[in-house]
């Protein structure tokens, strides 16, 4: 495994800075995507590709598309225009359910949990070709229940990976942020996807928990899995992720290892700004988390439907 | 060419059905033998028990008192043109004939346009039956003018020319109340289902002004609708604003507003009774002829009035501060909220501001029609679906939505559509809309995710 | 006042057909909305289209009596599908007005003077009983004490009891499966759901289909109780007075419908009895200047409205509902 990814890393050092540059092994390319809502250009990408085996960090100012991107990769939405596949099998027009089965599962901003299912029936929700699920098999339960068990099993599992085991019978509605997250994470492990992408897993998060999720995302790798994240928290970014694609404005701005986007001054323009020379963990960490969660706050507003 | 009308008739319809005491129903109901017409009895008298009384009397276009007509022969059918016959009369020299009925149901009354004196002429765009549905086990009387044809059968184009006319003029009607629901849905979410009682309310009140105080309907709809305003504001604070602080879910205050709806029709009944009844004013009006298109002196004034309420509503919106408040919060309330906006002001105004023109709306068909307990709750499916059709929320949408859903409901008729159920054409266009366009027509696309 | 009319008239509402019939689409309301949050205003026309399958079939046509009862919950499928294939993908709230339109186009166009020949026009369809009828075993009515029931009602009320009871042990069967799992979660966050790879769109659909069934099966056993089908039966208060029963007993519970109708019918039929006794006479206990005995069958309505409001308000998930898992205070 260890090798694998180091080999997948390696493999990065080859690839230029360029915006849309091209990748070795990639999981997800996609061309010449925009999306409009009304006058704006919310999504603009001429070329994007995702390095299979790694973890890309997506990041960029408010506005600059990321999660719009998101939506549109995993079928939540529709572009104007655009061609992206996924294992090499062309998205357009596939609904967000078969993206899933696919292989390739989101998460949300705003977490989705179910807040009126418990914990383990969450969990339970996220396993994939139930028979259970079928309509006129769901009747009788001696036809699903060893396969229940089974996936059961399997949450369990995951919920004491993600220490949530002891939360097991709550409502999942009285749950903190954090663990939301991680529920939310953990769920989407019952797909067994190949790509999670994960839509600021960090938001709303507690210093505390930070670090375990951290380790979390990084144990998705190692285990083989491909991770594209959206993120604001640069420490996060630094620290895990491998390659780090830089949106402005809906398009792809700049691309490159966490190191050398950082010091690029294309980037430095379009979203580090003020406090790009100073050490990101020197800035004052409540005044950061102010204006997330002014973001958060503006963000789920929009989503209130008006 | 359209064929001038020499007279304008009205008939007066009363329906009586009164339930037999133990007495008379031993006696047996007169039924008077058909006549074949012609000569004009002395006086029919009103049937013992349920019947249909008719009188007919001609208007003699607005000029001097109207004039009974004797000599029509009348038919009363059951369900169906092609019905039963029930029994068959010569209007008297009162202009009256009444045929008892069996009792509650679908009656069908025909006037043979044949016995009629010469000069004398149908008018309006109905037909020489009318259908009649009788159901209230109280005694009723209901008039309103039998719509009979021209005897030359009207041209295309003169019956898409009327029916245009009544499209737009009940499409106003819609849109006034159409517009309240909106705005009331646009700034809280609420899907008001206790809306068409807020049109009702409108029409009682006046009603109430008008025979109840003795005021003339002009003044006693202005009232109305101030109350209507009042109301709107008293319901918003004591009812709705205690819910959002409760932090109740949308549906549970849809639930709450069907309640309120059940709530207010049937006190509407309770107090108002189950009967249809007229103003004091303005019931029966003669049309004039404006080039192509014939309207009552009644129908320009609701033209006028809904027209220009729409326009300032909407003009208001779009320049007043208030306006742009309303279209902030209905837009983002969180936001306006904390960028210092008096959101729970702003809503207040928004109640007295749709109460209010949805109370017109009641005010204006009670001028037009007559005033029942259900007439709005008759209506709101209507609203509704203006207001879905041009787009959940938007006001131009709402607008653009009721206009159509008029027509379609007047229009309908002309293309084909069974004219009992007139309203099932525009209905049908609102799902085969929503399915091209579900967003409606002027709304927008919703973001996901 | 004669308590015991009261009384009589209040249990044999509740155990009665009419409450079964409300049972039965209360049952299919809370699959819609209870379950999966679907916004169903147009119960009654799932009702009214088997009815009417059922009764064309066997008047019109002239066809045999167990056809009609296919044709009619055939077209309560089809009725489903036609409103699911537009509606299910957009907003809760288009459903809701979709629903409701149809069911009122139903109602107007079987009782349309036009279509008089095949619906009977405004007095419905007759004539279509006697099979069901005929199965009565019964020889007598049923008298417990002040409470009575007729020969006829007594085999509607064995044959309505049953299907209460079948359906509820579907609904309790499904409802703690995997699927039911998965239309309580469309009900919370259908994106969550669709992000797991489930088909969000099948499921509502399968979900309206079967409260749709549930609401054929309604239809249909309303006209067999009474023996004629009657387009003004099936109008939008039945729908609204259906979801009144759901919400008494509690959404997204399997009785709640069952026993929410019972209650529902103990109410209005002890209130209206109540009132109508106490207006009738000479001298009446309600003086008649407050209330004309006409009146007083409007008191029950004006409390089912206050009522329904103050239980929305304070009291939600109904008698039995459990307040932290139901769709009440969702969008």
């Amino acid at each position: 495994m260890a090798a694998e990814i180091s080999e997948a890393r390696a493999a990065l050092a080859g690839v230029s800075s360029e915006p849309g540059a091209s990748k070795p092994d990639p999981i997800v390319t996609g061309s010449n995507i925009t999306r409009t809502f009304g006058g704006l250009k919310a999504v603009d990408v001429d070329k994007i590709e995702i390095q299979r085996g790694v973890i890309t960090a997506l990041i960029g100012p408010n506005g600059a598309g990321k999660t719009t991107l998101f939506n549109l990769l995993t079928g939540f939405d529709e572009p104007d225009a655009g061609d992206w596949s996924f294992n090499g099998k062309a998205l357009a027009k596939v609904p967000a359910y078969k993206v899933a089965r696919l292989g390739m599962v989101r998460t949300f901003q705003l977490t989705k949990v179910l807040s009126k299912l418990t914990v383990i029936e969450n969990m339970r929700l996220g396993a994939t070709g139930q028979r259970g699920e079928k309509f006129f098999s769901a009747a009788f339960k001696s036809l699903w229940r060893s396969q229940e068990d089974a996936n059961t099993a399997r949450a369990d599992d995951l919920l004491q990976r993600f220490k949530l085991d002891e939360k097991r019978e709550d409502f999942a509605g009285s749950l903190s942020g954090g663990q939301r997250k991680l529920l939310e994470m953990a769920r989407a492990l019952m797909v067994d996807p190949e790509l999670i992408m994960l839509d600021e897993p960090m938001a709303g998060v507690n210093p505390a928990l930070k670090q375990s999720l951290l380790g979390h995302v990084k144990s998705l790798r190692d285990e083989g899995r491909t991770v594209l994240f959206v993120e604001h928290d640069m420490d996060m970014v630094r620290d895990i992720s491998d390659w780090v694609i830089v949106m402005a404005q809906g398009q792809i701005v700049a691309e490159g290892t966490p190191q050398s986007v950082m010091a690029d001054q294309r980037v430095i323009d379009a979203y580090l700004g003020a406090h790009h020379d100073t050490d990101i963990t020197n800035i004052d960490l409540a005044e950061l988390e102010q204006e997330a969660e002014a973001e958060l706050a503006a963000e789920s507003n929009e989503e209130t439907p008006s | 060419m359209r064929l001038r009308l020499a007279a304008l008739l009205a008939a007066v319809l009363g329906i009586f059905i009164l339930l037999p005491s133990a007495s008379a129903s031993a006696e047996t109901t007169p039924t008077p033998s058909p006549s074949a017409g012609g000569a004009a009895p002395q006086q029919n008298p009103i049937v013992e028990g349920a019947n249909i009384t008719v009188t007919l009397k001609d208007l003699n276009e607005g000029k001097g008192e109207p004039k009974p007509i004797p000599g029509v022969t009348l038919t009363v059918l059951k369900d169906s043109k092609t019905g039963e016959e029930l029994g068959s009369q010569v209007t008297d020299q009162s202009g009256r004939v009444s045929i008892g009925i069996p009792g509650n149901g679908t009656y069908v009354v025909e006037l043979d346009p044949k016995t009629l004196p010469s000069g004398v002429k149908l008018s309006g765009a109905g037909a020489t039956t009318k259908t009649v549905q009788v159901k209230l086990a109280s005694s009723n009387f209901v008039t309103f003018p039998v719509g009979a044809r021209v005897i030359e059968k009207a041209s295309k184009a003169s019956e898409i020319v009327d029916g245009t006319r009544d499209g737009l003029k009940t499409g106003l009607l819609i849109a006034l109340a159409a517009l309240g629901l909106s705005l009331i849905f646009g700034t809280t979410g609420l899907t008001n289902f206790a809306h068409g009682e807020l049109i009702t309310l409108g029409a009682i009140l006046t009603y109430i002004f008008n025979r109840g105080v003795g005021l003339p309907v002009i003044f006693a709809g202005v009232l109305a609708v101030l109350a209507s305003a009042l109301f709107g504001y008293l319901q918003d604070r004591g009812l709705w604003r205690p819910l959002r602080r409760r932090g109740t879910g949308l549906i549970a205050m849809m639930i709450v507003s069907i309640g309120l709806a059940l709530l207010m029709r049937s006190i509407f009944q309770y107090g108002f009774g189950g009967s249809t009844r007229t103003l004091s004013e303005y019931v029966t009006q003669p049309r004039n002829s404006y080039g192509p298109i014939d309207l009552s002196n009644k129908e320009i004034a609701i033209f006028a009035v809904s027209i220009i309420a729409i326009t300032v509503t909407c003009v208001a919106l779009m320049r007043t501060r208030l306006g742009k408040a309303m279209r902030a919060v209905s837009d983002n309330p969180a936001l306006s909220a904390s960028s210092g906006m008096r959101v729970d002001g702003v809503i207040s105004s928004v109640w007295i501001l749709g109460t209010a023109l949805t109370g017109l709306a009641g005010v204006l068909l009670a001028v037009q029609q007559q005033v029942n307990f259900n007439m709005g709750f008759n209506l709101l499916l209507l609203v509704f679906a203006g207001v879905t059709l041009g787009g959940l929320g938007t006001i131009w949408g709402a607008l653009v939505g009721s206009l159509i859903i008029g027509l379609m409901v007047e229009l309908g008729p002309v293309f084909g559509v069974p004219a009992s159920i007139k309203e099932v054409g525009a209905l049908v266009v609102l799902i085969l809309i929503l399915l091209v366009r579900p967003q409606g027509i002027l709304g927008k696309a919703q973001r996901i995710g | 006042m004669d308590f015991g009319t009261i009384i009589d008239a209040a249990f044999s509402a509740a155990f009665g057909p009419q409450a079964i019939v409300f049972a039965l689409a209360a049952i299919g309301l809370n699959v819609h909305f209870g379950y999966t949050g679907l916004l169903n205003f147009g119960q009654a026309g799932f009702m009214s289209v088997a009815a009417f399958g059922l009764a064309v079939t066997v008047v019109t046509w002239d066809l045999p009596f167990w056809l009609g009862l296919i044709v009619g919950m055939f077209a309560a499928i089809v009725l489903a599908l036609v409103l699911g294939v537009p509606t299910l993908r957009l907003r809760a709230d288009y459903l809701a007005i979709v629903t409701i339109a149809s069911a009122e186009i139903l109602r107007l166009c079987f009782g349309a003077v036009e279509f008089k020949d095949t619906f009977g026009g405004s007095n419905g369809l007759t004539g279509f009983v006697r099979p069901y009828q005929k199965l009565n075993p019964y020889n007598d009515g049923l008298t417990l004490g002040v409470v009575s029931f007729s020969r006829s009602d007594l085999w509607s009320i064995t044959v309505g009891w049953t299907l209460v009871a079948i359906c509820c042990l579907i609904v309790w069967a499904l409802m703690r499966s995997p699927w039911g799992r998965v239309l309580k979660s469309i009900r919370e966050d259908e994106d969550a759901v669709r992000s797991l790879g489930k088909n969000v769109f099948a499921y509502k659909m399968q979900a309206l289909v079967l409260g749709g069934v549930f609401g054929g099966i309604a239809g249909i056993f309303h006209i067999l109780k009474q023996g004629s089908s009657v387009p003004t039966d099936f109008n939008t208060t039945f729908t609204f007075y259906a979801y009144a029963a759901l919400l008494i007993g509690g959404a997204a519970r399997v009785l709640g419908p069952v026993v929410g109708s019972m209650i529902f019918w103990f109410l209005i039929a002890g209130i209206g009895s109540f009132f109508s006794e106490a207006t009738k006479g000479a001298d009446p206990v309600i003086p008649n200047w407050i209330m004309q005995p006409d009146q007083a069958s409007l008191i029950r309505l004006i409390l089912l409205g206050l009522g329904l409001m103050l239980l929305m308000i304070f009291r939600p998930q109904g008698i039995f509902g459990d307040r932290r898992e139901i769709a009440i205070d969702g969008r």
